[in-house]
């Protein structure tokens, strides 16, 4: 029999729940994003180079606007494909 | 003051005093203009993330500089697309974040490469001083 302490454990209430979203560039005080870093950029598209959208990566929409510029630039200057197979 | 940054692929086939010398006339053009250079930066071959002009790698180029006549930047690009030697350019104006990270940047407090490389260098050293221990020794025992 399992008493209701056993019980407690058997169903996690932590599943299920979902962590909250937040701007990292909120919260880190990242001021400026920078074009010519393929690494950092490489968190905010998908494999096949496009842009993640903003349900997503969870940016704010100040931040959104410039990081899709920032690899616009970075696409301009052939730091990032426009498409791709597999990026990750 | 606006402080602006132009970044240009230099074509790679050239062989290396061109491309030096292909950099170099803009740089000129800058200063000529009465523009101030804060830094050149030569980020070197780079692979290309797609091909431009059937070439898959370029010498890139970045100028950051200090401007106020408004009529220069239209000018500089009017020669950059001119110029056949250059393969893509991008200018852009720099806020005062941009400003700021550059300069953290250049002096080392951003990006791990630069972490990397101060490694590198430690190692290195410490290699050389244990190298120095172990040939000494060596060095006196032949001596006697």
């Amino acid at each position: 029999m399992a008493s209701r302490e056993d019980i407690k454990f058997l169903n996690n209430p932590n599943i299920g729940k979902k962590r909250k979203k937040y701007c990292r560039f909120r919260r880190y005080g990242i001021k400026y994003i920078d074009y010519k870093d393929p690494d950092f950029l490489l968190q905010f598209i998908n494999p096949q180079g496009k842009i993640l959208p903003r349900r997503i990566t969870g940016n704010s929409l100040k931040y959104q606007k410039k990081v899709a510029i920032a690899i616009k630039r970075a696409r301009h200057l052939a730091i990032l494909p426009f498409v791709a197979d597999n990026m990750k | 003051m606006r402080q602006y940054e132009v970044n240009f692929i230099v074509d790679p086939v050239l062989s290396g005093d061109e491309i030096k010398e292909a950099a170099q006339t803009y740089v000129n053009l800058i200063q000529e203009n009465g523009n101030k250079i804060v830094h050149v930066d030569e980020m070197g071959l780079r692979q290309l993330a797609y091909p431009i002009k059937k070439r898959t790698t370029g010498m890139y180029y970045c100028v950051e500089f200090q401007n106020d006549d408004n009529t220069f930047i239209p000018k500089l690009e009017l020669a950059l697309r001119r110029d056949e030697r250059i393969m893509r350019f991008l200018s852009v104006k720099l806020d005062r974040y941009g400003v700021e990270y550059n300069e953290k940047k250049r002096n080392g407090l951003i990006g791990k490469k630069d972490d990397k490389r101060e490694k590198l260098k430690e190692d290195i050293k410490q290699i050389k001083k244990e190298a120095a221990r172990v040939v000494e020794p060596t060095a006196k025992s032949e001596e006697e």
